[in-house]
């Protein structure tokens, strides 16, 4: 299973960078909301990925029986979506008024501040 | 003592919320920021004094030992950091009262003031890299929207790169972090450092480092990462702007001196190799990019890129010396480029304009406030007997004695060239006669006001210059503690079995 979510994440950040570099704003922000979920992805396989083995411990017992899957990793990434969910609401109020008062959603018509 | 620890990040939290419910009492919103974050400043002071005489203070969150809870570590470093974020802090809520467009005040500018000097405080004190990451987006979070308020056209373009590079700096740092959490099983820095060291084969811990590395040069902007920066830290209010350009990155500044001196020494042929060229040309296309401007905060603005690049070179000279350079430039440089920043608002009062251009005079109208912004201006510059002629001797001094002539032939242009530019804003601004009649800006705060801060961070930075002794043996028991990592393991998993 690991080998297909690692194909899966790393196809998840080429999209999320291609969108990235276009130019239209929309599409910056769908590549910025990819590349979170790649790097979520990321995260649980690479802390191994364990099947049928909840991390359960048996009523009267102090641990559990044999291998279990490692809860922590799911806490991060429940964190890491919780936040990335809420800089992701920004970043869309954001281009939606960038939108409004430049009149245009190309980056390339963003550019006075460079100057 | 330990419950010092978790105050610098508390008191902010709570003002905030305070600040959130008395949303529309301005008036008590605006001092209890000047009053909240003065406590905090006091607080973190106490903090700074009680690790400096008792060594490191670590706090378990929820008595959770060892390396399984989130712990909290006030090192030298750390709570350094911690007194400059809230020294910044206090002199921007002051400058607020001011300088602040008074329509902003109603859109939350306190409440996320308060939560970006939480964030920075806990990403000072925090000993466990998730908890890390957390921290830096509260700060980022506080620190769009700071950037954002008031919805001009120019903050809208700066913020679409600032939200942009900033995000995708932080997913790599949450990659960096659910990497080493499934190669070594823990998220502690103490572990982690401890568990680094018995590695034999070093490659996989070198590959994550320079994911960290890259993370934290964006945050910090440092040579090929900097372009968010330049475009967007002069658009907002220029508090705001005083604030980022202090504070916002030095904590990527923190955070590299903090994984590559405790977790990431391993291989410092090829990381800290790196990250000297990466000071090279940090300093140099920073203060290039200042030469060829001629809007008061851009110049500035580059000129924080150019700084950063001597502080990381203290980072990869990674001698003793060096690194106290390296610390000893981050506390003259908080308090300085702020300070600048805070004078670039004042002169804005007085011409209403940034660009070089259009305005002049001040010199004839406010000779007090030109006095002012010499001292920090020289002192950027690296004239003896202001801050930032120690600082920069001691970086360069460090060069010298590892006989890395490259990199000191680099910091010495760059303090020459930054002369420059200061001299450009001198003559412009202060020295010669405005082209046009000036129109000051309107505003309903007192002149007089501005001059508290810009007076009290200028008395500073000539503190640091007069007293630069005890200041350099501050830095380098904080350098000390930074290169035995052993006292930091011990002080955070001392209890384990």
């Amino acid at each position: 299973m690991e080998p297909v979510l690692a194909l899966v994440s790393g196809a998840l950040f080429t999209a999320a960078i291609y969108l990235i570099l276009r130019r239209s704003i929309v599409k910056l922000v769908l590549g910025l909301i990819l590349l979170s979920n790649g790097a979520n992805l990321l995260i649980f396989t690479v802390s191994g990925l364990t099947r049928n083995a909840p991390p359960l411990i048996p009523e009267g017992m102090l641990t559990p029986l044999g291998a279990s899957a490692d809860p922590l990793p799911q806490a991060l990434i429940l964190t890491a979506i919780v936040i990335s969910f809420g800089v992701l609401a920004f970043a869309v109020v954001l281009i939606h008024r960038a939108y409004e008062v430049v009149g245009e959603d190309d980056l390339d018509q963003m550019k006075d501040t460079d100057r | 003592m330990s419950f010092l620890v978790t105050l610098p990040i508390l008191i902010p939290l709570l003002l905030g919320a305070l600040s959130v419910a008395l949303w529309r009492f301005r008036l008590t919103q605006r001092w209890l920021a000047v009053a909240g974050t003065g406590v905090l400043t006091v607080v973190s002071v106490w903090l700074l004094l009680e690790v400096y005489q008792h060594g490191i203070l670590v706090v378990h969150m929820g008595d959770w030992p060892g390396p399984f809870g989130i712990v909290l570590v006030a090192d030298l470093l750390g709570a350094i950091m911690t007194v400059l974020g809230a020294v910044s802090g206090f002199a921007v809520a002051i400058f607020s009262l001011s300088s602040l467009r008074p329509q902003l005040e109603k859109f939350g500018y306190y409440p996320l003031l308060h939560l970006l000097l939480a964030g920075c405080s806990g990403a000072f004190l925090t000993g466990d890299i998730f908890n890390l990451y957390v921290w830096v987006e509260v700060l980022l979070v506080a620190s769009f929207a700071l950037l954002t308020l008031g919805g001009e056209r120019s903050q809208m373009e700066g913020a679409i790169k600032y939200v942009t590079l900033n995000m995708v700096s932080s997913v790599i740092l949450l990659i960096a972090v659910g990497l080493t959490y499934g190669l070594f099983g823990t998220l502690n820095m103490a572990d982690l450092a401890d568990k680094f060291s018995q590695v034999e084969d070093t490659r996989l811990v070198t590959l994550i480092s320079i994911l960290f590395m890259v993370s934290f040069a964006i945050k910090s902007a440092a040579f090929p990462f900097f372009f968010w920066l330049p475009a967007s830290y002069h658009t907002p209010q220029v508090a705001v702007s005083a604030l980022f350009a202090g504070l916002l990155t030095k904590v990527g500044v923190y955070a590299l001196f903090r994984m590559f001196t405790l977790m990431f020494d391993q291989d410092t042929g090829y990381t800290h190799q790196m990250l000297l060229w990466i000071a090279g040309f940090t300093m140099l296309t920073g203060v290039l990019g200042a030469a060829a401007q001629f809007e008061f905060r851009r110049i500035l603005s580059f000129h924080i890129i150019s700084q950063i690049g001597y502080m990381i070179m203290g980072l990869a000279l990674y001698t003793p010396l060096a690194i106290v350079g390296g610390v000893f430039y981050i506390m003259h440089h908080i308090i300085v480029k702020a300070n600048l920043f805070l004078v670039s608002g004042a002169v804005y009062r007085i011409t209403g304009s940034y660009d070089l251009k259009k305005i002049g005079g001040v010199y004839r109208s406010h000779p007090w406030l030109a006095i002012l912004f010499l001292v920090p201006a020289l002192s950027l510059a690296g004239m003896p007997p202001l801050s930032g002629f120690f600082a920069k001797f001691i970086v360069i001094r460090a060069g010298v004695e590892i006989e890395s002539w490259p990199i000191v032939v680099v910091a010495l242009i760059t303090g020459l060239l930054t002369l420059y530019s200061m001299m450009k804003i001198w003559a412009e601004a202060f020295w010669k006669k405005p082209p046009e009649p000036l129109e000051p800006v309107r505003h309903p705060g007192a002149f007089w006001v501005l001059y508290v801060p810009i007076a009290g961070m200028a008395l500073i930075t000539l503190c640091i210059g007069i007293f630069a002794q005890p200041i350099f043996a501050l830095a380098m028991a904080a350098a000390e503690q930074m290169l035995d990592p052993q006292v930091y393991i011990d002080a955070v998993l001392g209890d384990r079995p």
